[in-house]
């Protein structure tokens, strides 16, 4: 069975939160192999996971502004 | 913010300038917010993180480190409520709408329309280092249905396992998945068009 851009999407989701099975393994990866906007998808959801874990380790322009001298050196 | 601040300043006077102190307050209020959906707890958590930060300020370099280390005594005062809500089986209704971007970005046979496309991002690695890239995040996050944000938050920033999440929280577990699916639908489409098709800054 074919999955569909929706569904594959789902999926690479819900891989994060669960196991996937066995078929739907099978499923997404036949579907990745044909589909290269479900493979940026794929790398971009674990951007998205990486970028939230970021979310308090965000720069300050003004470290920069500053010109603090621990900044660059 | 008196003798104690006074103390701080003298070592580090630019450090924690007023607005500096400001906007990271702002900034942690409105996650706070977010995240507790009380005005008052979120007050208190935030005084309390900030103060507890404070104390230590003179060690810190940069004010990175500073948001850094006050988001992270934050971020565990907001676990510790949220788990002790999940205990006192004080299920928190989750209000808000929650609307699904899958119809606008597929197809009616499922596939992606060809404007919303998933391109290759340029340099993730190097976006995260950039300041106007936290703002688009800020704006991107607040674009979504504050359920979706305050799932997706949960789940990938304060890092709570699904199980506490559903219990902390009126929400099933294959709801859940829906909500988040449709929160990274959604974030990855406005941080695609509103920063890596925006091409080089």
């Amino acid at each position: 069975m074919m999955k569909k851009c929706r569904g594959a999407t789902r999926l690479m989701s819900d891989a994060l939160e669960r196991p996937l099975t066995g078929a739907e393994k099978m499923a997404l990866r036949t579907h990745l192999l044909m589909c290269g906007s479900c493979r940026n998808f794929s790398r971009q959801v674990l951007e998205l996971r990486n970028f939230a874990r970021h979310f308090s380790h965000q720069p300050d322009v003004a470290d920069d502004a500053a010109g603090k001298p621990d900044a660059d050196s | 913010m008196s003798g104690q601040g006074e103390a701080v300043r003298a070592t580090d006077s630019d450090l924690l300038d007023e607005q500096f102190l400001a906007q990271l307050r702002r900034q942690m209020v409105q996650f706070a917010r977010m995240q507790l959906q009380d005005e008052s707890l979120a007050e208190d958590a935030v005084q309390e993180a900030l103060i507890g930060a404070l104390q230590n300020a003179g060690s810190f370099a940069r004010r990175a480190a500073v948001k850094t280390w006050v988001f992270a005594i934050l971020k565990n005062k907001i676990v510790d409520i949220i788990r002790q809500r999940a205990r006192m089986a004080e299920g928190v209704s989750l209000p808000g709408e929650d609307d699904d971007p899958g119809e606008r970005l597929f197809d009616q046979s499922g596939h992606w329309n060809k404007e919303d496309r998933p391109n290759r991002w340029a340099e993730p690695d190097t976006a995260v280092k950039n300041e106007h890239f936290w703002r688009v995040f800020e704006v991107c996050l607040d674009g979504l249905p504050v359920k979706q944000a305050r799932l997706f938050m949960m789940r990938e920033f304060l890092e709570l396992e699904s199980d506490e999440i559903c219990g902390s929280l009126e929400v099933s577990t294959s709801n859940l998945h829906v909500m988040l699916f449709r929160a990274r639908l959604r974030l990855r489409e406005c941080l695609d068009k509103r920063w890596f098709q925006e091409g080089e800054r």
